[in-house]
This record gives C-alpha cells, sequence and structure tokens, in this order.
C-alpha cells in the first residue's frame, strides 16, 4: 500500500533559451527545415530590396513631372491626382462635407465600443447615416451635390458601408426566415437566396440600373447610385443570410428549449439567446464576407460610377500625365490592403471581445 | 382547496414521432406537492413525457391538464403553462454569453417585467439557496458540471414555478458532483413544490419521491410509493430492471 502527499504546482519550464536555440528549433530542426529556411530567405532577398529601392530609395517625392531624374516611383503622380483619388469629382471647396463625414464615422464607430446604454446605442446608429447622407449629399442650407460628382474613395467607402450596414439586418431576418416553420414564407426567404446566389454582382448590377428603372413610369428620376447601392444591397443580403444560417445550425438545441422552457417568445428567444451565439461563431465569415463586399464595390465603374479603381483608370488618360499607370495601381492596391486588412484585425479583435469560453 | 388538489392531469396522452409510436395511452395524476421520480429503460418514453408537460413537445391524442388549465397549441396558454413548469434539463443549457447572473434574470425581467433591481434581489436569493452566490458574476464555462445544474435549477426558481420538471439532472455529472445537486433537490424537495423527476438515483427515489412510476416502450408499467417499488416489484420487466441498475 502506498499514500502519496499532494504536490505544489511548478512553474512550466522554459521553452527556449536565447536567439541561438530558437533558431536551431525554429528554423533549422533538420534538413529539410533548413533547406526552406534558407530558400525563404533567397525569395525576400528577391523581392524585398527591390522593392524597397523602387518605392522609397530611388522615389521622386517631390517636384514637377519635368523634373524627375530617378528611375524609381513616381509619387508625384499620386499627389497631384490625390483629390481626384478620393473624392471623384466632388467640388473641391466642399471637401470638407465629405471628411467631416468620415470623422464623425470613426467617432461612431469608436463610440459603439464605449457606451453600453442600449437607447443611446440605437438612437446614435438611427441618427449618424441621416447626418453622413446629408454632409454629403447636402440639403438644409448646405449646396445639394448630385451623386454624379461622388467618386473615387469615397465612394468606395460609401458603397461599401451601406453593403454592409444595410445589408446586415436583412440577411439575419433572411436567415431566421429560411428556417422558419411557416412554408410560405420559409419558400420565399429560399427563394431570393437561392436566386441571388445564382446569378454573378454584375448581372444583378446590370438588372438594377437597366432593368429598375423599366418598372417605373416616365419622368420618374432614380438615382444612379441609388440603384447600384440596392443591387449590392440585395446581393450581400443573401450571402449575410447563408453565414447566419451556418451560425444558427451551430446553436444546440438544447438552448431553443431552455428559452422556450423560460417562456420566453420566438423573438426574445432569438434576439437574447439564439442570435448573439450564432453571430458571434459566424464572425470570422460574416468578416470575409464584408471584405470581399469592399472589393467586389469596384464593379460599379460598369454602370458607369467612377470608384477609386476607376479613377485610377481615368486619370491614366489624362494626356498631361500617361504612363503612371504602376504608381496609380500600386497606390489602390496599398488603400485595398490596408482597409481589408484593418477590417480583419477588427473582426479578430471582437472575437477576443466576446469568448466566454475560458 | 385541498390539499388533494391536483397538479397534473395525463388522460390518454399519444404521441408518435413520425410512425414511431413514443407515448401510448399515458395516465398520470398528480397532487400537489406530490413527489413523483419516473425512470425505465432509454427509449421508455420518460423524457418525452415530461417534456410533454411544458410543451417542448406536442402530444397529438390525449388531454393534459396543468393547474387547472388545458394544455393546447396557442401561444398563450403556452406561455402561461411555462410560466407554471419550471425545468432543469441533462446538460444544464444555460447561456454561455451571459454571466450566471444574467442567465437568472433573463426571464423575470423578459417574460415576468419585473423590475431589474428587484429581480437581481430575486436572483441572488436562490443563488445563495443553491450555495453558489460567490459565482454570480462567472460565465457558466467556467463553472464544474455540479455548480451548472446548481445555477440552472436556481435560473428555474426565479419564474417562481409550482411545479418543477428534472430531466435526467445528474446523467451528465461527475460522479463526484452528483450529491451536491441531489441535495439542493432534497431540500427543495422539502418545501412542497411539486416534483416530476426523471432519474436512475435510486436513493433519491426513496428518499424523496412519494411515487415511483416505471416506464418501458411508451408505457407506463408499474407504479407504486417507493418502498413496495423497490421491495415488492410486480411486473417481470421491473423485476429485471432493478436487478440490472442494482446488480453492480
Amino acid at each position: 500500500m502506498a499514500v502519496y502527499t499532494i504536490k505544489k504546482a511548478e512553474k512550466a519550464p522554459l521553452a527556449s533559451k536565447g536567439v541561438l536555440l530558437w533558431l536551431r528549433v525554429n528554423l533549422f530542426s533538420d534538413v529539410t527545415n533548413s533547406l526552406f529556411t534558407l530558400l525563404g530567405c533567397y525569395f525576400i532577398y528577391l523581392i524585398v530590396p527591390p522593392l524597397i529601392n523602387w518605392m522609397i530609395i530611388d522615389a521622386t517625392w517631390s517636384g514637377t513631372k519635368e523634373e524627375i531624374i530617378n528611375d524609381g516611383a513616381r509619387w508625384i503622380f499620386i499627389f497631384e491626382k490625390f483629390d481626384q483619388f478620393i473624392y471623384g469629382f466632388y467640388p473641391e471647396a466642399l471637401h470638407w462635407r465629405p471628411n467631416l463625414a468620415a470623422l464623425i464615422s470613426i467617432f461612431f464607430i469608436l463610440s459603439m465600443n464605449f457606451i453600453s446604454n442600449l437607447k443611446i446605442k440605437i438612437g446614435l446608429i438611427l441618427v449618424y447615416p441621416i447626418i453622413s447622407f446629408v454632409l454629403i449629399s447636402g440639403g438644409f442650407g448646405l449646396e445639394i451635390i448630385p451623386t454624379e460628382k461622388w467618386g473615387g474613395l469615397m465612394l468606395t467607402i460609401l458603397v461599401a458601408a451601406v453593403g454592409i450596414i444595410v445589408s446586415f439586418p436583412i440577411g439575419i431576418v433572411l436567415a431566421l426566415g429560411r428556417q422558419s416553420k411557416m412554408p410560405i414564407v420559409r419558400t420565399l426567404c429560399i427563394a431570393f437566396i437561392e436566386f441571388i446566389r445564382g446569378v454573378p454582382l454584375i448581372t444583378i448590377l446590370f438588372m438594377a440600373s437597366v432593368i429598375l428603372p423599366l418598372f417605373f413610369h416616365d419622368g420618374i428620376e432614380f438615382d444612379k447610385l441609388l440603384r447600384a447601392l440596392i443591387g449590392i444591397t440585395l446581393f450581400q443580403a443573401a450571402y449575410i443570410a447563408e453565414v447566419v444560417r451556418g451560425g444558427l445550425q451551430a446553436i444546440p438545441r438544447g438552448q431553443y428549449e431552455a428559452a422556450d422552457s423560460l417562456g420566453l417568445s420566438y423573438w426574445q428567444g432569438m434576439i437574447l439567446i439564439i442570435l448573439p451565439q450564432a453571430l458571434k461563431i459566424s464572425i470570422p465569415n460574416l468578416v470575409g464576407s464584408f471584405i470581399s463586399l469592399f472589393k467586389d464595390t469596384t464593379l460599379v465603374l460598369i454602370i458607369g460610377l467612377f470608384d477609386v479603381l476607376a479613377m485610377v483608370s481615368l486619370t491614366n488618360s489624362d494626356t498631361n500625365w500617361l504612363g503612371f499607370e504602376v504608381e496609380g495601381y500600386v497606390f489602390v492596391t496599398m488603400i485595398y490592403w490596408v482597409f481589408c486588412f484593418s477590417m480583419s484585425q477588427y473582426s479578430k479583435s471582437i472575437e477576443r471581445k466576446y469568448n466566454t469560453e475560458h | 382547496m385541498s390539499a388533494q388538489e391536483n397538479m397534473i392531469t395525463m388522460q390518454k396522452v399519444n404521441k408518435w414521432y413520425g410512425d414511431f409510436h413514443v407515448l401510448k395511452d399515458i395516465n398520470l395524476t398528480i397532487k400537489k406537492g406530490e413527489k413523483v421520480v419516473i425512470c425505465g429503460p432509454s427509449g421508455s418514453g420518460k423524457s418525452t413525457t415530461i417534456r410533454c408537460l411544458n410543451y417542448l413537445e406536442k402530444f397529438q391524442k390525449g388531454k393534459i391538464n396543468i393547474n387547472g388549465t388545458d394544455l393546447i397549441d396557442d401561444v398563450k396558454v403556452v406561455r402561461h403553462i411555462r410560466a407554471e413548469v419550471g425545468m432543469v434539463f441533462q446538460h444544464f443549457n444555460l447561456f454561455p454569453h451571459l454571466s450566471v447572473l444574467e442567465n437568472l434574470l433573463l426571464a423575470p425581467t423578459w417574460v415576468h417585467k419585473k423590475p431589474r433591481k428587484e429581480a437581481i434581489k430575486t436572483a441572488m436569493y436562490y443563488l445563495e439557496r443553491v450555495k453558489i452566490a460567490d459565482q454570480a458574476d462567472k460565465y457558466p464555462n467556467q463553472l464544474s458540471g455540479g455548480q451548472q445544474q446548481r445555477v440552472a435549477i436556481a435560473r428555474c426558481l426565479c419564474i417562481n414555478p409550482t411545479i418543477m420538471l428534472f430531466d435526467e439532472p445528474t446523467s451528465a455529472l461527475d460522479p463526484e458532483m452528483v450529491s451536491e445537486v441531489l441535495d439542493v433537490m432534497v431540500e427543495l424537495a422539502d418545501e412542497g413544490i411539486t416534483m416530476i423527476c426523471v432519474t436512475h438515483e435510486m436513493g433519491f427515489a426513496k428518499k424523496v419521491a412519494d411515487r415511483v412510476i416505471f416506464m418501458d416502450a411508451g408505457q407506463i408499467i408499474e407504479e407504486n410509493e417507493p418502498h413496495e417499488f423497490f421491495d415488492n416489484p410486480q411486473s417481470d420487466r421491473l423485476k429485471l430492471f432493478l436487478d440490472q441498475i442494482l446488480s453492480h
């Protein structure tokens, strides 16, 4: 017979000591690993130094077109056309309006993290889009700027933001409708979702811009941007619906039963119990879907709206500035990357915030 | 109102899953304050029976009356019944995205429209009762199984039910934690709440139950007061069942 005493918990031994050991364990643990490490270093050597040379060291940062002597990037093109990339044809004297709207947006997003009172939150969510819209579009004493003049990055962000914010609740309702016990609701939701998912976004944009006006009588002005926004929102809503449905299916039946057994109504159960959990699971896929929408907004150029990419293409045909495509596209690439990467990081931070599986 | 008032009456309740006949002519009357334990092999319909009582399961034929209200397929009636009948599940079914306290506040504030302050007071009282008040701000996944089940019982008590249903409340627990949950249930039983419990804890049945019911193949096979039930089983099926669960 033997009896043992309970031991005190000890600290875990340090995994690695010193740089050399870390290198050996992680980069040169065996022959294959060493080969891949060397190969990787070689690729970095091939790509990074020339890129840095082109982008920074040999680049032209100031002066006029005629003074260019370096063979690196000629960023003066970007500086020259910067306003057009950002605002499109929006009148220069009024650029403060979209700027202010952007500032308000940033405050709005940040405030969502700090305000815990639900009523104030909902109030802000309702008021914020109206203020932003009035600022950009005009009215209430501000000069009205027709949507044909909106463009550039401003338009890209606007289309993406409206697409994301409006499609989100519609998508949730569609996902719930798809699981409804009422056959008509369910069938309509499935038909809508499957129809939209079965056609490319371009088709929907064409339909929104060409076919939609046919349903309205002559003389009714139906804004081109509004048509594009409706098309994109419906498209995005169908994808959100499928992402949310995935989340809903991951919620164990016991959660529905517990909500029922406590006497919660269908909507109470959904809003308080099921959706918070389902949406939490769906965050990575939702953000993935938002990111691809952000990139897809560039398709509005085919119905004659000039987003940031279209503006770059347009300025490239300026006879004074021929041959600056590379700089333009590198710039636009960086813009897209910064936005998409930020969204992906933001999603990770939300995931951490709502993690209750300790 | 006599002490013999009927809390639950089930008359010829029948239920089918597709073609499968799960409940066959269940007749059961439970009086106010009575403690009933239902046992039987898996698939015998014991869980389905108690799940019918708060309409988590629909039944196709027969009649159920809960404390004077006929259970029919009507949103208002079902909500009324669910305010009377509390349910504790095998897998606790706590809401993992809410803290323990928020789990308890949900039904009182949203369903019964109580002021939050009052609801917190009640919630803390019941958490105290199940000896877990110090964990109020934790999330369910930070607690042990036994603690979670005690929270689930407290959550149920917060709606102030007249009837409590327990669906195998200790089956998913580690053996060490069974007794802490059973102790809470025994205390509850002593207070006179009407209780129906599906369980295989025979010690609990002997100690607490007024009546033990044995079900098999969707039917009630035998019911008796606990001593007779265990010491003097009548049907062969129950004798076999008792042999099997008591043989080790």
